[in-house]
């Protein structure tokens, strides 16, 4: 049992639900936050209070910003003939640290699930379907996880949209791999999808 | 502590917590077993829990009852071969789904799993897969005891120009024993006699007859949810590629 005041115990208990804390180590967070109080504890809490009321999911594309349309959807650099499709906001922002990818994206949400009875219209397939007949798109990126659910997702909008130029990312050996520590799905993977060098 | 190692072929895995994964698979000696792996979301172990992989496993818990906790060791993983391939992956998808929702826990399927095993194995030959799948759908019905007898006509005994299947008991009917009651009854395809060409169309048709007696016979002795729609999505997908 803890021998905090309860206002401090309440805040441990708010951060050992956080992903990464259990109650020891969120203990220790907010013991470092009091300590902290002026450099960490105040900016944090005004930090929060300020997502809190504007964080919001974008209406077009799924991203999470602070306005209804998020900034990489109202950027006028981006390329509008492109739309990167990915399964949750971790893996646009994976697409955005790169810093390659120059057009707009699509968050599902999700992937389709034959066990958990995930079906289309759970996701934001029939938005994506909306946004590439008026949104002028030229070609579809699926940036699908590989796993059974990633690619039966990427099938089934590959079949769904029509009209439209449909790729998805290569699979295979990763930058700075050796084929000795991959295993025997990703050595297939990439045997599949040899190019001429 | 109660412990016991086995070789099955992976049906389901959920997150369970933060770093851990509830899966549940279909071994051979114990029938669709479920337990914890620990640390089954890391980068490590996470590519090999994908649904169909062959493990070995080894199930430990304090008390029979309890969830229990697996250790796993890959044997094959069959992800990557059906990965760019719709119809297997469709497949995969059924199979996986059907045994979920059907098999009960921890008992013992040995001939079933042998002919899973074996259909996973054929994930990717598109050309024999769809024959391959219905034969497994007649062995799931006989081995979870709602088999279809198709030897003989029910009302006469013989065994030729069996062309109708007894929605309610499973049995095949003959051409002439059908009567007034031939629109009653279930078309029986060659294909489920092991005649004919085997064509698409005829194993559709037979897919259809078992699938009356899934849905009808073996999912409402379940309970109320309904068969996976992974199986409608699979024969759409056969019929596509026909």
């Amino acid at each position: 049992m803890s021998q905090a005041p309860k206002d401090i115990d309440a805040l441990i208990d708010l951060m050992a639900r956080l992903p990464g804390l259990g109650p020891r180590s969120a203990r220790r967070a907010v013991l470092h936050l009091i300590k902290k109080r002026g450099q960490l504890l105040s900016p944090l809490a005004d930090a929060m209070t300020t997502v809190g009321a504007t964080a919001r999911e974008c209406l077009n594309c799924g991203n999470i910003g602070t306005s209804d349309i998020c900034d990489i959807c109202a950027s006028e650099k981006r390329s509008i003939g492109q739309i990167c499709v990915v399964e949750d906001v971790a893996d646009l922002w994976a697409m955005e640290r790169a810093g390659v990818f120059k057009g707009r994206y699509h968050v599902l949400g999700g992937t389709l699930s034959a066990l958990d009875d995930i079906g289309p219209d759970e996701l934001r397939i029939p938005k994506l379907r909306d946004r590439v007949t008026t949104e002028g798109v030229t070609e579809v990126i699926l940036a699908l996880g590989a796993t059974i659910d990633g690619q039966t997702t990427a099938h089934y909008i590959a079949d769904e949209l029509q009209g439209v130029q449909v790729t998805s990312l290569a699979q295979g050996v990763p930058v700075g791999g050796e084929l000795d520590y991959l295993d025997d799905g990703t050595i297939t993977a990439a045997l599949n999808a040899r190019k001429s060098v | 502590m109660i412990e016991w190692r086995d070789e099955g072929a992976l049906l389901k895995v959920r997150k369970h917590g933060e770093n851990s994964a509830i899966i549940e698979v279909f071994t051979q000696s114990h029938g669709r077993a479920a337990g914890v792996v620990r640390g089954g979301t890391s980068r490590k172990i996470a590519p090999m829990l994908q649904p169909g992989a062959q493990l070995d496993v080894t199930w430990k818990a304090r008390l029979e009852e309890h969830l229990g906790a697996f250790t796993i060791e890959p044997i094959r993983s069959r992800a990557a071969q059906v990965m760019s391939d719709r119809l297997a992956l469709a497949g995969l998808n059924a199979v996986t789904s059907i045994l979920t929702h059907v098999l009960p826990e921890r008992e013992d399927h040995r001939a079933l799993y042998h002919r899973t095993v074996q259909l996973l194995d054929l994930l990717g030959q598109g050309e024999v897969w769809p024959l391959a799948y219905l034969q497994w759908e007649l062995v799931l019905l006989e081995d979870l005891g709602f088999g279809l007898d198709l030897s003989a006509c029910a009302v006469t005994g013989r065994n030729d120009d069996l062309i109708y299947v007894s929605p309610r008991t499973g049995r095949a009917v003959g051409r002439h024993a059908a009567g007034d009651w031939a629109d009653k009854l279930l078309p029986l395809p060659h294909v489920l006699l092991g005649q004919g060409s085997a064509d698409v169309a005829d194993i559709l048709a037979a897919l259809k007859t078992t699938g009356h007696f899934l849905n009808n016979h073996l999912v409402p002795s379940l309970g109320d949810r309904a068969l996976p729609e992974a199986r409608a999505r699979l024969l759409e997908r056969i019929a596509k590629e026909g």
